[in-house]
């Protein structure tokens, strides 16, 4: 029996796939085909293993241990900002790392606001650098995360079983064995398993806070095979580690993906009658204080130090932010020609196919270890150094396309379940379709993902670093040779550049999106 | 004439048969107890249900494999009618152009229609913009547009309040005398059926059976149908 006919063909979205399973499993054959196993692994390739997985196993566990009563306090609250609060936990998705960084060295460095404080109480400043460093932006980046993850959990208990324990009379303790604790059970081992899989892909923040032999992860061993020693056999096979470390991820990811529930409420309005004692008011804002804290005093020392940095930006930081312009420009645009047609033919399918996975395998695959197999597939053909730019743009939007989908496909499936039809028995099948009615439909979705996309293409420190010459540099690279130089100054200026530049570049496509749209 | 030949029409894991043939022009009401398959047979005239078996034959011509629409027929849906992002003015032409590229003389004759269902002077509102009945009005003409000589109507009306709709089925019935066009309507009102349609198909059991006058089935209805409307 033919699938129910659809106003749209889902030939361009297949081409598309096909196009970004060819890209990925292209170069994961690449780096098996040039790895050389006969070297090896050394004592210094199974040091970049432990520590890789000794660093994203910290950082999950101090993220989660900390978001737990993050959420609970957010979840039983209510007070004024807390919506804006929920929102600011999004925003480090589309902080670009090196710019974190920067605010954490100012606020936690050796020379920093902290250890500036127990200096004057006679004690030794903080060390950043090596492990602690690396955990410290993992949580950071993470701990947000993983608290709107389980705060989405607390969010799924309908709001009649608390009035229902509230009825029994159910205290604090009481609702937490009840309610709170069953649904911590299941939320928890998915957030530390998502928190645990992106800290494994980590390299932006193990360049910058790590390296030195017992620090380096394996993703910067990858980096530090190609650019230190080009040894491109030695990458390769350091990038399949990495690919077995990434499917063991995915792995533990999947399993702990949360299932069952607490059934369906009414939507009722949530009012909750337990933990109005002193004592749990006070220990619910020292969690939301502290938290807030913690996020925003990096975000505010990169203001206060770039804006004395920024009035005396040298040239090379003004052609690097062009640079990244045009990148994130190219990449996004890439991400949308690709995302919207593969959206389309997912909204189509009646169960999950091939376009689906092909579109996950961004996820799977790092970054990193894409960027090793193109340039293994390039080398022996043209000078891939002068390739950096567009394959830099390329990768982001291959990044990116697992994030854009998933905010595209439900609203595309939204738009052909309610006017497929309507459609159809106009006769405006194909492109008539598609110009009036499916980008119209989808219009604020498309600006959010181009958003997001055009922000980590801004703020990506990735492939660039392997790719490019001394000539050429994305404004993230730029921040980053500066702060080899020890110019700090200049580097907190250009942070803010950068900072700016990510938040106009997600704000210009978000709110495009948005203009006008009739919804 | 509009006619099934032996058809079996498959719908999810039931279905629908049909060996029934409609006159030209005819106005017939298509009533049956709820899940029988009443949107089904309608599905399956416009193209939305491929047939298992049989054949769909409309003035001797056999459409049973034509895609949507390439079908003599427009329809209305419950709901949906209407795309929320485009103007009533854009959303009537579509049944002209479903590309939109209208000429002069085709958007007088969008404003031509819209007017004679009552919208003058509305064109460019968007249907967020309007109530319910003109909202219906609106859907009508782009009906009156597309003039196609098989109109469809899956309960349209359905969420407008009795006078509202007795209204709106007035003015279909109008309209389907204007163009001539055969009129299939489902209907869960008795009172619907007698008010424009002379002709009714029974769909229950699986089977859509071929038409009777509606006052002679409605007056005498087979068990199965005086269970759903509830009499005795």
């Amino acid at each position: 029996m033919a699938d129910r006919a659809q106003p749209i063909g889902a030939g361009p979205g297949i081409g598309a796939a096909a196009i970004v399973a060819a890209l990925i499993l292209g170069s994961l054959a690449a780096v098996a085909l040039r790895a050389q196993p006969g070297t090896g692994l050394g004592p210094a390739d199974w040091q970049a293993v432990r520590f890789t997985l000794m660093q994203a196993a910290l950082s999950a566990a101090i993220s989660v241990a900390l978001a737990v009563p993050v959420a609970r306090a957010l979840a039983r609250r209510r007070f004024a900002g807390r919506s804006a609060l929920i929102t600011l936990l999004g925003a480090p998705f589309i902080l670009p790392v090196i710019v974190a960084v920067l605010g954490l060295l100012t606020v936690f460095g050796r020379a920093g606001w902290v250890s500036q404080a127990l200096g004057a109480a006679g004690l030794e400043p903080l060390r950043i650098y090596g492990l602690h460093g690396v955990v410290l932006a993992h949580v950071f980046f993470n701990l947000p995360l993983a608290t709107r993850l389980i705060l989405q959990g607390w969010q799924e208990i309908p709001a009649e079983r608390f009035r229902l324990a509230a009825h029994l009379g159910a205290d604090a303790g009481a609702i937490w064995r009840l309610l709170e604790a069953p649904m911590l059970a299941r939320s928890v081992p998915a957030a530390l398993a998502v928190v645990f899989a992106i800290c494994l892909t980590s390299f932006a923040v193990a360049l910058t806070l790590g390296g030195g032999p017992r620090a380096t992860t394996v993703e910067l061993a990858i980096y530090q095979a190609f650019r230190f020693d080009f040894d491109l056999g030695r990458a390769a096979l350091l990038a399949c580690i990495q690919i077995a470390l990434t499917v063991l991820a995915a792995g533990l990811a999947l399993r702990a993906a949360p299932g069952g529930g607490f059934g369906a409420g009414l939507d009722r309005p949530l009012r909750r009658w337990d933990a109005q004692s002193g004592l749990l008011r006070a220990q619910d804002g020292a969690a939301i204080t502290l938290a807030a804290l913690f996020l925003l005093l990096p975000l505010a020392a990169i203001a206060v130090n770039g804006l004395a940095g920024v009035t005396s930006l040298p040239a090379s930081v003004f052609r690097a932010a062009g640079t990244s312009i045009v990148i994130a420009a190219a990449s996004t645009a890439t991400l949308l020609v690709l995302a919207v047609p593969m959206a389309a033919s997912i909204a189509m399918a009646r169960r999950t196919g091939w376009i689906e996975l092909a579109g996950l395998l961004g996820l799977a695959v790092s970054p990193l270890v894409i960027g090793t197999g193109l340039f293994i597939v390039v080398y022996p053909f043209a000078d891939p150094f002068a390739l950096a730019l567009p394959v830099t743009a390329l990768v982001n939007a291959i990044s990116a396309l697992p994030f854009a989908l998933r905010i595209l496909v439900p609203r595309a499936r939204a738009v052909l379940g309610d006017f497929g039809r309507l459609g159809l028995s106009l006769n405006m099948g194909g492109l008539p379709f598609v110009r009036l009615v499916l980008l119209p439909r989808m219009r604020p979705q498309i600006g959010f993902a181009a958003g997001l996309g055009a922000a980590l293409s801004m703020g990506d420190l990735g492939v660039i670093a392997l790719f490019a010459d001394p000539e050429v540099a994305t404004l993230p690279l730029q921040i980053y040779r500066l702060m080899g130089a020890y110019r700090m100054e200049a580097a907190a200026g250009a942070a803010l550049l950068l900072l700016a530049l990510s938040m106009l570049a997600f704000w210009i496509f978000d709110r495009g999106g948005r203009w006008h749209a009739e919804v | 004439m509009l006619r099934f030949e032996k058809a079996v029409i498959l719908n999810g894991d039931f279905t629908v048969r049909a060996n029934l043939a409609l006159e030209r022009g005819a106005r017939v009401a298509v009533i049956g107890p709820s899940g029988a398959g009443k949107t089904t047979l309608l599905e399956a005239i416009a193209g939305f249900r491929p047939l298992e078996a049989g054949r769909l034959v409309w003035d001797g011509r056999d459409i049973t494999a034509d895609p949507p629409g390439a079908r003599p027929v427009a329809m209305l849906f419950q709901d949906g009618n209407l795309f929320p992002h485009l103007t009533l003015a854009q959303n009537a032409g579509l049944g002209l152009r479903p590309d939109l590229r209208l000429s002069a003389e085709q958007k007088e004759r969008v404003k031509a229609a819209l007017a004679r269902v009552g919208l003058e002077g509305l064109e460019d509102r968007r249907p967020g913009a309007l109530s319910g009945g003109q909202q219906s009005r609106a859907a009508l003409a782009r009906v009156l547009l597309q003039d196609r000589p098989l109109l469809l109507l899956d309960e349209p009306f359905a969420a407008l309040g009795p006078a509202l709709k007795a209204e709106m089925l007035d003015l279909v019935a109008d309209l389907a005398a204007e163009t001539g066009a055969t009129l299939l309507m489902i209907s869960h009102d008795p009172d619907d059926a007698r008010r424009i349609a002379d002709q009714a198909v029974l769909v229950a059991e699986g089977v859509a059976h071929p038409p009777r006058p509606t006052i002679d089935l409605l007056d005498n209805p087979p068990p199965v149908l005086r269970a759903y409307l509830g009499e005795g």
